[in-house]
């Protein structure tokens, strides 16, 4: 029992070898798909560029100018591509295995099925999403007048983290709901479509319907905090009340990941194997 | 008269094929309606933080519009390109000719009287009216409630050539599509060069946002490409942003790129069946 640590970790060492020994077997596929997926992120980056010609700030008053909201989006490519590296190929893995019956294998080996189903794959391609975030965030950092603080410096990956894991959960609670229907196509794009609200400053949902849109994604699908919360604290100075949603960033963090584990065992409970 | 007959005979039961694979296609689409119906209902949410961040920017314009735009006329734009994509995207047409090529399916439209493209297309056109009887009720619903932010009905011609538009955008997306599919043939996996061509036809069709924001050196290249008239094009007509006769010479440009598509589908299609070998049954 007290080796079990250890040897979760040497599994997901050899899940992370035996997913770069397969990318490597098609160097240009994973060549093409580095270069695809750094070409989307500068044609985001050249949207915003463009609106910024036009405009001073996004939302007046919230503070999110030009390269303000570079790191902010900077942040959001951070946490994305980490979603796009370690959770989604095992998610969409994940619904197919339901489908086909594949999932009865995983339920059988002696480790737990969680682990199992989210990590098996890693798609070491995203990672050159991850290098363009890093670059632009330390362009736009060395662009602003603001210099983070030391704390914002410690907690900003930390918070990356707790983002990573309020998006996996968002989306392990839907893989679950596949159990349930049977079938569930467009699980990507109904985790995509949710988690966009996430891309975009907190701050621009206000008004009659933006109040409680804003309420809702922050606290019943906490998915606002996931990128708003470090972004904040590495583009300018966090005010009182500002802290205060930090601190239920974590909150939020923990109870996401303890009912994504009850969703996971109750969804495991209504399983049926596909085949005979 | 027994020859007229014969050939009468022929067409009747090319019709019936046609018709049946019409049927076959719209009820495989209705098996999974309710998954379908709520899929379309979530394609709508880009709309809203669209509309929220569309109206962050705007708090802090310069000047009342941006680029010829105000903002109702984005939140116009948005919808109407959603409408567009609607007729010219076709999911899984290209990776579908791809897989069918890869593990051989391809051969038995070589063996039997039914040709691959036509086929396609017909299974496209189910796909295409299945979808739009399912999510019309929420296209009606999303378009009522945003009705404020369109400016009105256009006039009959401007109506009518949005239609023409609309359905020549779904030909030359198929086309299209169907070609970059058909490269397969040539190059067995096409995933890539599929991601890189939605990449382009994101940001070339408009459907990231509207052409006329760039800078005027980089809407000239576009104009002689055929991917504005997938998504820009049939949102522009609607928005009254193109008229008289520089809408009649856009359509038919946009005619000329469905016919060349056409050509150089069934070209790709001619060559790559040559190229083919297929192995055991």
């Amino acid at each position: 029992m007290r080796r079990a640590w250890p040897r979760y970790l040497a599994v997901f060492r050899t899940f992370a070898r035996n997913s770069l020994v397969r990318d490597m077997m098609f160097k240009t596929n994973f060549l093409i798909q580095c270069v695809g997926s750094v070409l989307w992120m500068g044609v985001t980056l050249c949207f915003y560029v463009l609106i910024f010609n036009y405009a001073d700030e996004i939302g007046k008053g919230t503070g999110w100018h030009k390269y303000e909201y570079f790191v902010f989006l900077s942040t959001a490519m951070l946490v994305n591509s980490l979603m796009q590296a370690f959770v989604m190929p095992n998610a969409q893995e994940f619904s197919e295995m339901i489908r086909t019956g594949n999932l009865d294998f995983a339920l059988l080996k002696p480790i737990d099925t969680q682990f199992l189903v989210s990590f098996q794959r890693i798609e070491w391609s995203a990672f050159s999403n991850f290098g363009f975030g890093l670059l632009l965030l330390a362009y736009s950092l060395s662009q602003l007048n603001y210099v983070p603080g030391a704390a914002a410096i410690v907690l900003y990956p930390i918070y990356i983290v707790c983002g990573v894991a309020i998006m996996y959960s968002v989306m392990i609670c839907l893989a679950g709901t596949s159990i349930w229907m049977g079938r569930n196509q467009s699980l990507y794009d109904f985790w995509f479509y949710i988690t966009n609200f996430s891309r975009y400053p907190m701050e621009i949902y206000n008004g009659t319907w933006g109040n409680p849109l804003r309420w809702l994604l922050t606290f019943l699908v906490p998915v606002l905090v996931a990128i708003n919360v470090p972004a904040r604290f590495m583009a300018m100075q966090l005010d009182r009340e500002k802290w205060y949603l930090a601190g239920f960033a974590i909150f939020a963090t923990v109870a996401a990941l303890w009912l994504t584990r009850r969703i996971f065992i109750l969804a495991l409970r209504s399983y049926r194997s596909a085949s005979s | 008269m027994q020859r007229d007959h014969g050939i009468l005979h022929g067409h009747m039961a090319r019709m019936h094929t046609w018709w049946m694979i019409l049927q076959i296609s719209l009820e495989e689409r209705l098996v999974y309606r309710v998954d379908f119906a709520v899929a379309t209902l979530m394609r709508f949410l880009p709309i809203v933080t669209q509309i929220f961040l569309w109206s962050a920017i705007f708090e802090a314009v310069h000047g009342d519009n941006v680029a010829g735009f105000r903002f109702e006329d984005f939140v116009a734009y948005y919808l109407l390109v959603m409408i567009g994509r609607a007729f010219s995207s076709m999911p899984a047409l290209a990776s579908g000719i791809a897989l069918q090529v890869r593990n051989g399916e391809i051969k038995k439209f070589l063996i039997q009287p039914v040709d691959l493209i036509g086929f396609l297309l017909l299974t496209r056109i189910a796909h295409k009216l299945v979808y739009y009887l399912v999510s019309m009720s929420a296209f009606v619903l999303v378009l009522y409630l945003c009705r404020g932010y369109f400016p009105g009905w256009p006039d009959a011609p401007t109506l009518l050539a949005f239609i023409a538009s609309l359905i020549l955008a779904f030909l030359l997306g198929f086309f299209l599509e169907a070609t970059i599919g058909l490269v397969s043939f040539w190059f067995l996996e096409v995933s890539s060069l599929l991601f890189i061509y939605m990449l382009l036809n994101f940001v070339l069709s408009g459907h990231m946002f509207p052409l006329d924001l760039l800078p005027s050196a980089w809407q000239a290249p576009l104009n002689v490409l055929p991917f504005k008239y997938l998504a820009y094009f049939p949102a522009a007509v609607f928005l009254g942003k193109v008229s008289g006769p520089q809408l009649a010479y856009e359509l038919g440009v946009q005619l000329a790129w469905v016919v060349l598509f056409m050509v150089i589908c069934r070209v790709t299609y001619y060559f790559g069946v040559r190229r083919y070998s297929g192995y055991g049954g």
